[in-house]
């Protein structure tokens, strides 16, 4: 029993030493929506940087409460830009590092094949259930909501709308037929498959992706370097968003 | 058996369960205590389930005009009119004695059938009359059985099981209850199966016998032919027994002695015995506690003395011989050594003395 | 205090789980009846089948359900083919599904109840002339019933914590999907703290309330029945 408890407590001493050694290793922690552009601008950023990196993904939410409790993470890349400016004013973050890395575009899809039109929403009639991120939840729902109200059909739609609690749910909802139509983002639009409306950006205030550093170290600022490099924007761009214009301050 | 085919009971059934093969044909009397009898594996149970109706078997039972199942039908087992005791007597553990009593009564059975039961008297009968509100945990094992019994009754049955409703009681509840079952008997027209691995039991109660080995018939007959028979397994039990039917006489206050006649013979048990003058009475007598004498014995301390006619005879081991013996009342079994069968050359046909000690008799 | 989207949702809750459990202990019963009774080869594995919601994620149950109900799907054809409305975003697509996630509270408690008294109690009814439905209501229930009542607030209280499946398939639909846990969920996901604690503090205490009257009234019966 003893010998088993010092054995123990062996294996994680050892496990704790591993843990310091790799402590310049980049812990990202990144929305769910943008967890697939962020493992390719990790891994072309590996190969560029000779660093490291690990990955955390979940919702915003989740997230920004891991960090205010402590999680050990060096990025923050967030869905929107409230948690971001949440935690720069709580004093978590490296000043001046919160700034725009994609913006979010919105589309309106259906997995029918020419069901909805290339320039609108189809007739409110033609649907049972739109489905939305939830406003209140995710940035992506409050955009909807807004491009909802600038075509005067929020009102008209209440009965008929249900909210996913992330903008992956909602695409479950549509992909899996439960609703007929949905907004979801337009880096989640399928290729090739069913119908969908590319939501222009005059409908809703841009959907503002924000990062924050929460660890000042040189692989976390070789990696906001990154960011704002060709290859990295137009990975980006190829995802399914607009990259931010390139006019934010460097980090001193 | 003395059962014509119009009444009475007929069994005829098969049942396989596994690797256990039952196969029993047997009829009983319209009235009186069957024992089906056989060691602890020999299907008894399954028989009387079978017969409830409560396992499924092949072949027929009939009581008196009714049938229960033949290749036409089979009764499922709440239309078939039995009283079954269980041998852990399965007394409702929601209901009070009340509500077990009054389960059986409301549901009765065929009311056609005559019976004295109603609840007063079963009441009366089983001494149930303190129990009533008590639920059946607050019950001994003996007050159980006698509720159990009582809701059998109460049913109304045309026929009343009992699985070995003595086995899970102590020596004291188990001579209780007896005493019940033996009034019971003789008040009720009821006939009754009645399963057993004690001989004693058995040779108290039983009228008639079923013998069962290994889920087959062996014999059947009248209670005291089948146990005295030196062919059956009864017979060389250590604690082999015969019973015999004697009349009840007097008492002699002098010496404490009940006098009863069997034929001419005149018995004496020790103590008062709680019977009335012509009463007939039921005596098990060991093998063991009888002795033969080729001349009656003057100048002995022992009383009964019964002049009998051997059977047959035959050896039980190497040191001992089982006797089958003629009272011209009823057979007795005596157990002797093979060296005194010898030494008073001992053989069938022959006249010889039993001499009973008197404290093998109370029954 | 709960405001009144809030109260809305406690209402959800408290409906569904009522509606649930009814339908559980309706449906549980046979099923938990003859589990407790078969000697089929089949039974392992309609015991597992039973058993699987307890060790699932709910978000598993809450996944394919959602696809059941879809158009594709075996219940959504079904319901297109009655001519009913789809089953998902809808408080009768929750009533299924919380159904399914708390089978095994309901039917374990039961079927152990119905293991646990025997055949003999039903053979000794059989005997004294009560038939099939007869030994049911006079035997069985009143002999189940520790069973019935260990299932029913299991099964209530179980589905009032009901989250992942109700995500999967509700929608969040004010007045109609939208329980109290998902409100909990949109609480914390939204930093209103204060609320998601009260909401919380009341399902806790609904939950143990809940907990302690089965555990008092099984101890109550055990006393009474050693």
């Amino acid at each position: 029993m003893l010998t088993g408890i010092r054995k123990l407590s062996a294996a994680m001493a050892l496990l704790l030493c591993c843990l310091t050694a790799q402590a310049d290793e980049l812990h990202l922690a990144v929305a769910s929506n943008f967890s697939a552009p962020a493992r390719s601008l990790a891994a072309a950023f590996e190969r560029h940087s000779g660093h490291r990196t690990v990955i955390s993904s979940g919702s915003t939410g989740k997230l920004y409460a891991q960090i205010v409790n402590g999680a050990p993470y060096d990025i923050f890349l967030a869905a929107d830009s409230r948690r971001p400016a949440l935690l720069e004013a709580g004093g978590r973050t490296v000043p001046g590092s919160r700034r725009t890395y994609a913006l979010g575009r919105l589309a309106v899809w259906s997995r029918e094949p020419g069901y909805v039109p290339a320039t609108g929403m189809p007739a409110a009639t033609s649907f049972g259930r739109l489905a939305i991120a939830n406003p209140e939840l995710a940035p992506y729902g409050d955009a909807a909501r807004e491009v909802l109200q600038n075509l005067g059909l929020w009102k008209q739609l209440q009965g008929k709308i249900v909210r996913g609690e992330s903008i992956g749910q909602t695409y479950q909802f549509i992909a899996s037929g439960n609703a007929r139509l949905g907004f979801i983002a337009r880096s989640q639009l399928p290729q090739q498959q069913g119908s969908a409306w590319l939501v222009p950006e005059q409908l809703h205030t841009p959907i503002q992706q924000q990062l924050v550093m929460l660890t000042d170290s040189a692989a976390a600022r070789a990696f906001l370097h990154y960011l704002q490099q060709a290859d990295a924007r137009r990975l980006i761009r190829q995802s399914g968003y607009n990259p931010a214009a390139n006019d934010h301050a460097q980090l001193r | 058996m003395s059962t014509d085919n119009r009444s009475g009971l007929h069994v005829d059934l098969q049942l396989t369960r596994g690797p256990f093969n039952l196969q029993a044909k047997f009829s009983a009397a319209a009235a009186g205590v069957t024992a089906i009898f056989g060691p602890s594996g020999a299907g008894k149970s399954s028989l009387l389930q079978a017969i409830a109706g409560l396992l499924p078997a092949q072949g027929s039972i009939r009581i008196g005009n009714h049938s229960w199942q033949d290749e036409q039908q089979y009764l499922p087992a709440h239309r078939r009119p039995v009283g079954y005791v269980f041998q852990d007597g399965r007394l409702f553990p929601h209901l009070n004695v009340r509500g077990n009593l009054e389960y059986g009564m409301r549901r009765r059975h065929n009311t056609a059938v005559p019976t004295d039961y109603d609840f007063a008297h079963a009441v009366a009968l089983l001494r149930l009359g303190e129990l009533l509100e008590r639920m059946p945990h607050q019950l001994s094992g003996g007050e159980q059985q006698r509720v159990a019994i009582g809701r059998a009754l109460l049913s109304k049955p045309a026929l009343l099981l009992m699985d070995e409703p003595l086995a899970s009681l102590d020596a004291g509840h188990k001579r209780e209850l007896l005493g019940y079952l033996q009034n019971l008997q003789h008040k009720s027209a009821l006939p009754v199966l009645y399963v057993s691995h004690a001989p004693d039991e058995v040779a108290r109660l039983a009228d008639h016998l079923v013998l069962l080995d290994k889920g087959r018939k062996l014999a059947d007959g009248p209670v005291n032919d089948m146990l005295t028979r030196l062919d059956l397994p009864l017979s060389l039990d250590s604690d082999a027994a015969a019973v015999l039917s004697v009349t009840y006489t007097d008492y002699d206050s002098a010496f404490d002695l009940s006098r009863v006649a069997l034929g001419s013979n005149t018995l004496y048990l020790p103590g008062r015995l709680s019977a009335a003058p012509g009463d007939t009475l039921r005596l098990r007598v060991l093998a063991r506690d009888i002795s033969l004498t080729i001349e009656r014995q003057t100048g002995t301390s022992i009383l009964n003395i019964v002049p009998v006619r051997i059977v047959e005879l035959r050896e039980q081991n190497p040191a001992q011989c089982i006797v089958r013996l003629d009272t011209g009342n009823g057979m007795l079994l005596a157990c002797v050594t093979r060296k005194s069968a010898t030494a008073l050359q001992l053989d069938s046909g022959q006249q010889v003395y039993a001499q009973i000690k008197s404290m093998a008799l109370p029954g | 205090m709960l405001n009144s989207a809030d109260l809305q949702a406690l209402a959800i809750t408290l409906q569904l789980a009522a509606l649930s459990t009814a339908v559980l202990l309706v449906l549980g019963t046979p099923l938990a009846w003859w589990l407790a009774r078969t000697r089929s080869h089949w039974k392992p594995a309609i015991d597992a089948l039973v058993a699987l919601p307890l060790v699932l994620p709910p978000t598993v149950l809450g996944f394919y359900l959602l696809i059941a109900m879809g158009p594709d799907g075996p219940l959504g054809a079904f319901m297109t083919a009655i001519g009913g409305q789809p089953l998902a975003f809808s408080f009768a697509g929750l009533v299924i599904g919380s159904v399914i996630y708390s089978l095994p509270f309901v039917v374990q408690p039961l079927q152990d109840a119905f293991s646990r008294m025997g055949q003999g109690p039903l053979d000794a009814a059989a005997t004294l002339g009560a038939g099939r439905m007869d030994r049911w209501l006079s035997v069985v229930l009143p002999l189940a019933r520790p069973g019935y009542i260990t299932a029913g607030v299991l099964g209530f209280a179980h589905t009032l914590g009901e989250f992942g499946v109700v995500l999967m398939i509700g929608g969040n639909i004010p007045g109609s999907t939208r329980v109290l846990s998902v409100a909990i969920y949109d609480h914390v996901e939204t930093l209103e703290y204060g609320r998601a604690h009260l909401l919380s503090g009341v399902l806790l205490l609904l939950s143990f309330a809940l907990l302690l009257a089965v555990y008092r009234a099984n101890r109550r019966f055990r006393m009474m029945r050693p």
